[in-house]
């Protein structure tokens, strides 16, 4: 049998956090180490994964199944396919770099790091699980360390009601796809909760239209789409900065690729029926987020709003049911994970020696902090859509095939790039040119090599990203072709 | 040298990146050593333009030369592919020829010397790119990354407004790019491929009368028609999209400015010129006449409003409308007459215009640099018989500023000519109407001499600290191949405008 590749990317960061919670609390320094050597195991992995995937064979890859409850069809059943090896990749170098940049984090350093790694445990979980029941399973992992994560390291002064506000909003859209999920297992007649079979189910249009809506949403509202978008900002804002990392870099994703697991692979007929819905309210998220993001003054709410309207590009490629428009989306979740992971840890940077995100309070920075400026402005070309960058390879194909289902959005949409524009060049200038207020004179460290190092990573992956998409686009073809298959079988 | 000779386009778009990457290597206290590299790198891909230009069959008509073609994005069907006529050939040796002059001009820089020779090596890329490119995806691509390294050298090495012209400045190229953006997107859309060729062979067949996304096509050709000129107009800039250029030639570097106005202006141009005309033939003759109506408006009032200024950088931005007028007055009498000898002589005429301008435009505004970085004051108001002071430099701005004028034996007259000449015959009341406009030229330069050199001597350059000094070797060096170039282009233009016209009778 091969080496199970997948359950031990799952379990690895579950192991390091029980060994990091028998650890004495006062030997920091062995419990970073601890945490660092299993984040860097989890990349690894998680980069053998994404190099060995075999794009010419296609389909589910390095499947493992593992009867759990065979009572009522529950299986552990794992497999990564074109769309999931890079959400895992992206998990895995969130992971890191959120390890490698809360190095200085020197509150209870210990429960930190193994809350930290039972969240990742239970994203790695989610992108990998190929069964319905396990998928939950994953999910709420992922979400409940989130709580805690916000309401003990958090920002002070929002922290109890950004965590009870996130908490609450995920698991009411978590339970209201659970319903869905649970309908789908009983009206299949199946008797299981393996996607792969429930993809071949042959569910009622009826039905398919009464619970894509549940199913979609449910998961959507940790993907931040319009209307229920608004926990997320403040949960960005409240979190600490790893946290915040991993919340907008792939927590977010999660909703966005279960939604699209679920929702749309397996009620492909719903997904065709309420098209127009999704598309509306994707386009809402875009825009609308583009503008909020704007108006805000805090650098870390001004990121937090930028995601939702760039989580909505990929809600709306989603939506479009087109080849272009689910590849772009599926490169958009990597690439806004890697463009806030760099956000969130180079504005933790600034936050961390300033003490404030006050855009206004803030200026000059870039003289202190050269590196941490010239990787900030690489994040804001990406989230600009700049050409050479992976946001243009992304946010491309998505109005590409906006254009082919209703073009008319398309021109709707593409405002929201020069509001971008606008506002990450602002906040740019405003951060870190300009002069410097003289409270800060002296007071701002350098970071350090491991900051640098985290940056560097995150950056040159979306450069190469951006200048050489074959290094992922045709894998993310292969998973997409899929869901054509499926869509068009229905039509 | 095979590998030289089949790679030699990719090797000069590259080049300055590698140069790049290099510099930032090297140690940030060195400035001399920053700026000596920079130039001797930059020089690299003029002797190479300089190699293509000697390897160029210039009898091979409108074919493109030394193709490359490489997989770029698999899924949309995009692909690397880069190529040169000679049209193209003409602007990729004017991007690397003033590269190391702007480059030269800026040794006197002396804050964060690496950032910037590091941006300047980026934006050449970005600017060869575009007129290399092949492929309409990766047009935009290079298109708006030099947005990116103008947009810093503006913010970060300007003058007082600075922050306002920059973000003007990315605002108003980025917003003007989105139509082209959107339209690039629709024909990627409808016709499967981003090659160029590819898309001008299925685009120009659609029935204009069939049902495309809900609208017949002839509308939606306007539409996208409109959508790309509105984004090539911004860049050229044509009235009345004109009005983020002085603010940001006024605060950008010099060497920013002489770049901006010697290369990025033709961009827009370019796009005019490369798409624009070829992908929607029969709207561009539809609207040669709102075209010819903006062009005019773009001399005129780009000479009234340069007349009107103070501020010698800004009356030099000013002359750029007026003369970027010119091209485009070109561009539509080519496609008002497509296919006749008019067209073919003001499509000649606006390229050549297009080459000229970018050497006046590089050497005036190196000339305003000069004499700011003495004085500190660009105000007209403020100088005055500054010539006995200093001959050489007023020599040489008389020199520069017929050549702008368009005094015939230097190149600005061979250019002009050819486009009213070619204009004439399809557009004679618009071209009557610019002809005035060239009158107000003559009176602007006229104005900028007079106050600089001439009249009464302003006693306070003449003495004591503020005591001018002459134009240095490094500032002549800088200015003698322009100076040379339009000497030659006046007296004997045939060795560029045959290459040019090559590809022009072949395509228009």
């Amino acid at each position: 049998m091969a080496f199970p590749i997948l359950s031990v990317i799952i379990f690895t960061p579950l192991v390091a956090a029980l060994i990091l919670l028998m650890m004495p609390a006062d030997r920091k320094t062995e419990i970073r180490m601890t945490a660092l050597v299993s984040a860097a195991f989890a990349l690894i992995l998680s980069l053998w994964v994404y190099l060995s995937y075999d794009q010419a064979a296609a389909g589910y890859q390095f499947i493992e199944k593992y009867a759990w409850l065979p009572q009522f069809g529950i299986s552990l059943h794992l497999g990564v396919d074109g769309i999931s090896t890079p959400l895992v990749l992206l998990t895995g170098v969130v992971m890191f770099t959120g390890v490698i940049i809360s190095w200085g984090i020197d509150d209870r350093p210990r429960e930190f790091f193994a809350f930290l790694f039972i969240l990742a445990s239970g994203v790695f979980g989610v992108f990998v699980a190929l069964d319905l029941f396990m998928l939950f399973f994953f999910y709420e992992i992922a979400v409940f360390p989130m709580y805690l994560l916000i309401a003990i390291w958090g920002w002070v002064k929002t922290r109890e009601y950004a965590a009870m506000k996130l908490t609450l909003y995920l698991f009411i859209g978590s339970v209201v796809a659970l319903v869905g999920a649970l309908a789908m297992y009983f009206n299949s007649g199946l008797g299981t909760f393996d996607m792969l079979m429930l993809e071949t189910a042959n569910f009622s249009a009826k039905f398919q239209q009464i619970w894509f809506l549940p199913v979609f949403m449910g998961f959507a509202v940790l993907g931040g789409i319009f209307p229920f978008h608004n926990w997320s900002p403040d949960g960005h804002v409240a979190a600490p900065t790893a946290v915040s990392m991993f919340h907008a870099g792939v927590l977010m994703k999660l909703g966005a690729f279960a939604a699209l697991r679920v929702g749309i692979m397996l009620l492909p007929l719903g997904a065709i029926y309420w098209q127009p819905l999704i598309l509306g309210l994707a386009i809402v998220n875009v825009v609308y987020g583009a503008f909020i993001a704007m108006t805000q003054t805090d650098l870390k709410y001004m990121i937090g709003f930028s995601s939702v309207s760039h989580m909505g590009l990929v809600m709306l490629g989603f939506a479009t049911l087109t080849q272009d428009g689910m590849i772009g989306a599926s490169v958009q979740m990597f690439s806004h994970g890697a463009m806030t992971a760099l956000f969130f840890a180079a504005t933790g940077m600034v936050y961390d020696r300033a003490h404030t995100r006050q855009i206004p309070e803030l200026g000059g920075m870039f003289k202190a902090l050269p590196y941490v400026g010239v990787t900030f402005i690489i994040g804001g070309l990406v989230s600009m859509g700049m050409p050479g960058f992976s946001g243009f390879v992304a946010e491309f194909p998505i109005f590409m095939g906006v254009w082919r289902v209703a073009p008319w959005m398309a021109i709707l949409a593409v405002i929201s790039i020069v509001i971008t524009a606008a506002y990450i060049m602002l906040a740019v200038r405003r951060t870190f040119f300009g002069e410097m207020p003289k409270e800060f004179e002296g007071h701002i460290g350098p970071i350090s090599f491991m900051d640098k190092f985290a940056l560097t990573l995150l950056s040159t992956l979306m450069i190469g990203l951006g200048m050489f998409p074959a290094v992922m686009v045709p894998m993310v073809k292969t998973g997409v072709e899929h869901i054509m298959e499926i869509l068009k079988v229905v039509k | 040298m095979d590998f030289l000779y089949s790679h030699l386009l990719s090797i000069i778009l590259f080049f300055p990146v590698f140069a790049a990457i290099l510099i930032l290597f090297l140690p940030k206290d060195e400035p001399n050593l920053i700026r000596w590299t920079a130039l001797i790198s930059s020089l690299v891909p003029f002797v190479l333009t300089l190699l293509l230009w000697s390897n160029f069959d210039k009898t091979a008509g409108a074919a493109f030369q030394f193709e490359e073609s490489y997989v770029w994005y698999e899924a949309i069907n995009s692909n690397f592919h880069i190529g040169v006529d000679g049209i193209s050939l003409s602007m990729v040796l004017l991007t690397t020829l003033l590269t190391p002059l702007a480059i030269l001009a800026s040794f006197s820089i002396t804050e964060k010397v690496k950032a910037y020779m590091m941006l300047f090596l980026f934006l050449e890329m970005g600017m060869l790119g575009v007129f290399m490119s092949m492929d309409l995806l990766i047009f935009f691509v290079f298109w708006e990354i030099g947005l990116v390294p103008m947009y810093f050298l503006i913010n970060q090495w300007g003058s007082k407004n600075r922050d306002y012209a920059s973000l003007k400045f990315m605002i108003y190229t980025v917003g003007g790019s989105l139509g082209l953006l959107l339209a690039i997107q629709m024909l990627g859309v409808l016709t499967e491929t981003y090659e160029i060729a590819g898309i001008m062979a299925k685009w120009n067949q659609l029935p204009s009368d069939m049902i495309v996304m809900g609208l017949e096509v002839g509308v939606i050709k306007v539409i996208a028609f409109w959508a790309f000129v509105v984004a090539f107009a911004i860049k050229v800039p044509v009235w009345p999209f004109h009005t983020w250029l002085p603010d940001a030639h006024t605060e950008a570097p010099t060497a920013g400015s002489m770049i901006l106005a010697g290369v990025l202006l033709k961009l827009g141009a370019y796009g005019f010129i490369r798409l624009v005309l070829p992908l929607y033939p029969g709207q561009s003759e539809h609207f040669a006449g709102w075209l010819a109506f903006l062009a005019v408006m773009a001399i005129v009032f780009g000479a009234f409003g340069a007349y009107g200024q103070y501020d010698f950088k800004r009356l030099v931005a000013y002359s750029s409308v007026n003369h970027m007028g010119f091209v485009l007055l070109g561009i539509a009498a080519a496609a008002k007459a497509y296919g006749t000898a008019n067209a073919h002589i003001a499509m000649n005429g606006a390229i050549l215009q297009m080459f000229n301008h970018g050497l006046s435009a590089a050497g005036m505004f190196f000339l305003v640099g000069v004499i700011y970085e003495r004085t500190h004051t660009r105000d007209l108001r403020k100088f005055g018989g500054l010539f006995p002071l200093v001959p050489i430099y007023g020599g040489i701005l008389i020199f520069t500023s017929m050549a702008s004028l368009g005094l015939p034996g230097l190149n600005g007259f061979v250019s002009e000519f050819l486009v009213v000449r070619g204009a004439w015959g399809e557009l004679a009341g618009y071209t009557a109407a610019g002809m005035i406009g060239l009158l107000f030229t003559g009176a602007y330069i006229l104005k900028g001499i007079k106050n600089v050199l001439h009249g009464p001597m302003n006693e306070e350059w003449a003495h004591g600290e503020h005591k001018l000094t002459e134009i240095s070797t490094r500032e002549i060096v800088v200015m003698v191949p322009l100076m040379a170039l339009m000497l030659s282009l006046g007296i004997a233009p045939a060795w560029l405008l045959g290459v040019i016209n090559n590809a022009v009778t072949a395509l228009f």
